[in-house]
């Protein structure tokens, strides 16, 4: 008690305020608080920068309605005009036959993985060939096309190629998303629909995707918008035409990847800078838009648990 | 997440059995099971035969080479005596990715750390989404604006360091002001892969048990002593697994390096600075995608993809093995338990 009563007077003004901390660690934590904030704002330079670099640069072909609807069809270097539809095109056919055919295994390999093989060895072996998949370099996945495709079968370059290297690099990031999605299903759904005598085929089919269908349609968005940017297949794959060619098939397609490719050397001509400045915004925006309305679509269909 | 543990297990296999009360073996039924089968089949056959194919194409041409494939530095694969070596391209792949790490995991912890612990509540999520918006700029678009704009800012930068640290052969400084070198590759790769290891270190650390960041708190911690008592370390495979998954997309990325990176002249002797040119894996495969005239020429470039398709999916499988180990660590030995002693009860 007297000891109490001694030290007091000692520790009269700051002492007695116990949310204090000694200067060494007010200031570590101040120092951490700074450069954590200045991670975060270092981060964010490079993509104001990216956008702000190919807004600025590109917009104003895009203003111009020949930018969607011609091709670059007998435009040399040095000229303007002509537009990047059959850039545009070539990207979305492309994209489009990779969906067709990733999506469906992507969405049955997925009802497989959390409806029927849960737990079991198979099902692990198929999960862990998944996350070889999503390590995949698309270079790797282009090459193992090029083998098969060309070197083996002697068939030619075409689109068709590029959507089936595409496929590997989709097929995981759909798989995984729905799996994701399936597992949020509640089982009490599940098993109503098994009460009713449902048979388990049809329970799947009829209550339990539709009820993951938002989450699904993400993951399908989210797969398009990563292959539709990728360049290496395209590279290897398929050459790049100024013409508007539609035949995945057939002959040589354009893309808005090689689009930037092509005139990306010619950067110190005008015409050509401004198109390679045009078709990367191009690309940009179609793969925003996809990831946007993933979000969207996302935010608005999630599965409410209870 | 993939490992749904014991609870999961035994409750599918309950609906399982509930299953059978109903039209057992219906066809539609068997159908589908065989669909849903079939395709995490062909998931597995589309792996096995990435493998299977590059091994065969690559073997024949590994048989010709007349050098060391994984020692040489010399890669010349036309000609009578083709000869290829990765040496130089192992090189330059791995450290262009090592230094793209060293940089983007630093800010990718303190961005992470800034959304789930720093940032206002409010401001969370947008920031999030700002951040994945970097994982969804196509890579040749990096490639572009990194040759183009960021570049030519990062020459103070390589003139400083070398200047400081030059005698050390890895900053030397070749003669010329070129900026296409490996260090401006790997910033710009670090940028690539600031996403992925951003969102998975966000999600660990937000998982952090409230009861370690309050009693940390309770103690009288500040902030910063919190989080690293608190949240660091449980975060940390975490961290190191998201390093490892960003490492592996690293390792692969083509488009972006075939822009940037110079690739050296023939006759000049090999440079092993990170202010020099050359050519990684992905890089050097796409730039001689016309050269694919003959089998053999094509073999070897698929040895170097293979070699490649390795190298990523050690680190990937190392990642994902981290994760299975000691990510949930704190959750799974605990919810085992919890799920052995409900089995033993009902037994």
């Amino acid at each position: 008690m007297t000891a109490i009563a001694e030290n007091k007077p000692a520790y009269d003004g700051q002492a007695l305020d116990l949310t204090g901390k000694s200067g060494a660690r007010a200031f570590k934590n101040t120092l951490a608080t700074v450069l954590i904030v200045l991670a975060f704002l270092v981060a964010m330079i490079p993509l104001v920068w990216i956008l702000g670099t190919v807004v600025s640069k590109g917009y104003h072909l895009l203003l111009n309605a020949d930018w969607w609807s011609q091709s670059q069809r007998g435009i040399t270097v040095r000229r303007e005009g002509g537009g990047a539809y059959h850039a545009i095109m070539g990207t979305l056919i492309m994209a489009l036959i990779t969906a067709v055919i990733a999506v469906p295994i992507a969405v049955l390999g997925a009802v497989y993985l959390v409806e029927y093989g849960k737990g079991t060895r198979a099902a692990k072996v198929v999960s862990f060939m998944i996350d070889i998949l999503t390590g995949v370099p698309s270079i790797v996945a282009a090459l193992f096309v090029y083998a098969v495709w060309i070197t083996i079968f002697g068939f030619n370059r075409v689109g068709f190629a590029v959507s089936l290297s595409l496929v590997l690099l989709m097929l995981p990031v759909v798989l995984r998303s729905t799996e994701e999605m399936l597992k949020l299903v509640p089982d009490e759904l599940r098993e109503a629909s098994y009460a009713l005598g449902v048979p388990k085929w049809k329970t799947i089919m009829k209550v339990v995707v539709p009820t993951a269908f938002g989450g699904i349609v993400t993951g399908v968005m989210l797969g398009l918008a990563r292959v539709m940017g990728e360049t290496a297949p395209l590279l290897i794959l398929v050459g790049y035409s100024k013409n508007i060619n539609l035949n995945p098939f057939n002959g040589f397609m354009g893309a808005l990847p090689t689009m930037i490719n092509q005139d990306r050397t010619e950067l110190a001509l005008q015409p050509a800078a401004d198109r390679v400045w045009a078709a990367a915004l191009t690309l940009i925006l179609l793969v925003l838009v996809l990831n946007v309305l993933a979000r969207l679509v996302a935010r608005f269909s999630a599965i409410k648990s209870k | 997440m993939t490992e749904s543990g014991p609870e999961a297990t035994t409750a599918t296999a309950a609906s399982g059995k509930k299953m059978e009360l109903g039209p057992v073996g219906h066809l539609g039924d068997r159908l589908f099971s065989a669909f849903a089968r079939g395709s995490g089949g062909l998931v597995v056959l589309i792996v096995a035969f990435v493998g299977i194919f590059l091994l065969a194409l690559a073997i024949p041409s590994l048989a010709d080479d007349k050098s060391s494939f994984l020692f040489s530095r010399i890669w010349e694969p036309g000609g009578d005596q083709p000869r290829f070596g990765i040496a130089a391209m192992f090189y330059t792949t791995v450290i262009s990715s090592i230094i793209a790490m060293l940089i983007a995991v630093p800010i990718a912890i303190g961005v992470a750390l800034f959304i789930t612990y720093y940032s206002p509540k409010r401001l969370a999520q947008p920031v999030a989404y700002a951040v994945d918006l970097l994982a969804a700029v196509p890579s040749i678009i990096y490639g572009l604006w990194g040759i183009m704009f960021f570049a030519p800012i990062l020459l103070p930068v390589i003139n400083g360091l070398s200047d400081a640290l030059g005698w050390i052969p890895l900053f030397e400084k070749p003669a010329g002001d070129n900026v296409g070198v490996v260090f401006t590759a790997s910033v710009v790769l670090a940028i690539m892969i600031l996403p992925v290891v951003t969102a998975i270190s966000r999600e660990i650390f937000a998982q952090t048990p409230i009861t370690h960041r309050e009693g940390a708190l309770a103690l009288g911690a500040t902030k910063w002593e919190m989080i690293r008592m608190a949240v660091l370390p449980y975060g940390r495979s975490g961290v190191v697994s998201a390093s490892m998954l960003g490492l592996g997309r690293a390792l692969g990325e083509t488009v972006a390096v075939l822009i940037i990176l110079s690739v050296p002249n023939g006759n000049d002797p090999w440079n092993s600075s990170i202010f020099a040119g050359g050519e990684t894996f992905a890089s050097k495969i796409a730039n001689n995608a016309a050269e694919f005239d003959s089998p053999e020429k094509t073999g070897a470039y698929i040895a170097a993809g293979l070699v490649l398709f390795v190298v990523t999916f050690l680190v990937n499988s190392a990642a994902r093995i981290i994760v299975d180990r000691s990510t949930p660590g704190a959750k799974r030995p605990r919810r085992n338990r919890r799920a052995g002693t409900a089995q033993g009860a009902s037994a």
